[in-house]
């Protein structure tokens, strides 16, 4: 398979720019070697980005009494594990836990199937009504959720879906991004295969899947990555549609928590934050390669 | 789903003489119609259902006086006509909040932009550990909001938060921060920036790379200096993609709510309730025609805000 490699940005007219004379007039400029301060500046910022992730996973591990001492500590003088052993133990955070995972997984497979699906159609092959399934398609890109989940919720109601997975699940089942997404890489497959395919006698289905899917790895990988965290941290939806404890989310039980009457128990919700974040944290790293990608072509974040 | 339609051995040939060929290409049409209405469908129903159909479907509930109560019979309730926008306007706390979400995009999209500007250009002028520090910039960007809130509301406790604790070193006797008014709109800011810079950050570095370097060093020659360089060659250059980041920004703070559902329930005084808050509240009352109303309001805000900024960006020709 051939990768893209976008051609070289120049615009050379031949007599404006005067490469040989202009280049070590640009390789001895600060252009290409940077002070050292940038480097410290950067340094910086870096720390400042971090800084609260660091403090989080710190105070996690103290006793509720010392994330409370004043002036506060920055590493734990007594190291524990209490903080996480009553997530797990009082708070029913597993449950949780697999509910996100649950909600995220499916939500996920649904938006690689449904939307390489439609996204193969859009690029590949010819039918009438083509044009506008695109556009609306992503005319909704911009319709934020706060427009769409009091009919939303109203409806899942009287399917009588609140409070279950397939209420949490099926609003974000098909999504925009992943048509988007799977068309522009569709279109950038070579339409021969498909011919030499037609030719060796394959039927349309069979091309789709055996011939053209196994080509998309990398954009089914940025999709899937993209879809995964964005269901994993949604908050708005599962508030609204899980109802008992559990059904609810992590977020949700974090955010209900953080408001609720364990609102005080500071190295607790720390600790909860803890295992909201790393998880996805964690993913991000391994595969970062293919989300700062996607980020790269869509901005969603 | 992996199974051909037809058998390819009763199929005929496909390689055919000059008369076969009209016919055979509207078989290819029929059979590449149905294929794609196959493959879309179960996409389009889904999609029609559960993102189309709302959309509407709150555009006319705008318009009603539905309430949590009429929830199994929503085609009985009354009509409002634009009872619930009037209202809406008369609002004081409506009023309230639309100022506050106005000032969350007006300060927090160049805020971010600016930062995530100066971050990008860093990036792109260094050669080593490159890929290290584009990591540690773009890290919130992978997290929960509603995690790292909770994560900032303690770091922004007066006494035992570090950045009071972090002021006192230098001398600052730092305030409370998201329990003083006047403060705790700018402190959700101050998070939603930090959170959110990566992505513009990541979008910039990407525009920067392809800025021709020939040009640069032609104005070099010229005798422009670096930041003569960067004002007339580099950002004309970058300007659809600070559009883009400037609408997708402005779009998700237009719709701000989870930072300050965490980190300061809307308070103090509903100093950082947003237009999206007032929508999940008016939700929570029950009041399901006014909440549609006031989330049209943000959608139809998200539209125009858009729309200007489109023509401000605009490449001039």
């Amino acid at each position: 398979m051939t990768t893209y490699t976008p051609p070289p940005s120049t615009i050379d007219d031949g007599d404006s720019l005067r490469p040989g004379d202009a280049e070590p007039a640009g390789r001895t400029n600060a252009e290409r070697a940077p002070s050292r301060w940038l480097y410290v500046v950067l340094s910086v910022g870096v720390l400042v980005m971090a800084l609260p992730f660091v403090w989080m996973l710190l105070s996690s591990v103290k006793p509720e009494a010392e994330v409370r001492s004043i002036p506060p500590t920055w590493l734990p003088e007594t190291f524990t594990l209490e903080n996480y052993g009553e997530l797990f133990d009082r708070l029913s955070f597993p449950t949780y836990f697999v509910n996100s995972i649950v909600v995220a997984v499916v939500v996920t497979l649904g938006n690689l199937v449904f939307g390489s699906m439609l996204g193969y159609a859009l690029a590949k092959l010819e039918f009438r009504g083509k044009r506008l399934v695109f556009v609306i398609v992503l005319g909704t890109l911009m319709v934020p959720g706060m427009v769409t989940f009091v009919p939303l919720f109203v409806l899942v109601s009287n399917m009588g879906l609140t409070n279950t997975y397939p209420g949490l699940i099926l609003p974000y089942l098909v999504g925009p991004l992943g048509v988007f997404l799977m068309r522009q890489y569709f279109l950038g497959l070579p339409d021969e295969l498909i011919q030499a395919a037609r030719v060796d006698g394959a039927g349309e289905l069979r091309i789709f899947w055996s011939v053209m899917l196994p080509l998309t790895g990398p954009a089914l990988a940025t999709l899937g990555i993209l879809t995964f965290l964005t269901s994993w941290n949604n908050f708005l939806w599962p508030l609204v549609v899980a109802q008992t404890e559990d059904k609810y989310t992590l977020p949700v039980a974090l955010a209900l928590y953080s408001v609720g009457q364990n609102a005080t128990q500071y190295g607790l919700l720390l600790a909860g934050a803890v295992v909201v974040v790393v998880p996805v944290v964690v993913l991000f790293l391994a595969v970062q390669r293919y989300f700062v990608q996607g980020i790269a072509m869509t901005g969603i974040k | 789903m992996a199974t051909a339609t037809t058998a390819p051995a009763s199929r005929p040939s496909p390689v055919g003489g000059s008369p076969g060929t009209k016919r055979r290409r509207s078989l290819l049409q029929r059979r590449q119609t149905r294929t794609a209405w196959l493959l879309a469908l179960p996409f389009l129903l889904l999609f029609a259902a559960f993102t189309v159909g709302p959309v509407f479907a709150s555009l006319v509930m705008s318009f009603t006086d539905m309430r949590s109560t009429d929830v199994r019979t929503p085609f009985a309730v009354d009509l409002a006509g634009i009872d619930n926008y009037t209202a809406l306007f008369q609002d004081p706390l409506f009023r309230k909040v639309a100022l506050n979400t106005a000032i969350f995009v007006a300060v927090g999209v160049p805020l971010t932009m600016v930062l995530a500007l100066a971050a990008a250009v860093g990036l792109n002028r260094i050669t080593r550990l490159r890929a290290f520090f584009r990591l540690g910039f773009y890290l919130p960007v992978v997290t929960s909001i509603v995690a790292v809130a909770v994560v900032w509301r303690f770091l922004l406790q007066p006494d035992t938060g570090p950045i009071n604790q972090l002021l006192g070193v230098v001398g600052i006797d730092g305030p409370d921060w998201l329990g003083e008014p006047s403060l705790a709109l700018p402190s959700v800011i101050a998070m939603a920036t930090w959170r959110n810079l990566g992505t513009l950050m990541v979008i910039f570095l990407a525009g920067l790379q392809t800025v021709p370097r020939e040009l640069l060093e032609a104005a070099e020659v010229d005798g422009a200096g670096r930041w003569q360089r960067f004002r007339h060659v580099t950002l004309p250059l970058l300007r659809p993609v600070l559009l883009f980041g400037a609408v997708i920004t402005g779009i998700g703070y237009l719709q701000f709510f989870e930072e300050s559902f965490v980190m300061t329930n809307g308070g103090p005084l509903n100093a950082t309730r947003s237009v999206a808050y007032y929508t999940y509240d008016q939700f929570s009352f029950g009041n399901y025609g006014y909440a549609s109303a006031a989330s049209y309001v943000l959608f139809v805000a998200i539209v125009v805000l858009t729309a200007i900024q489109f023509r401000v960006l605009r490449p001039k020709t």
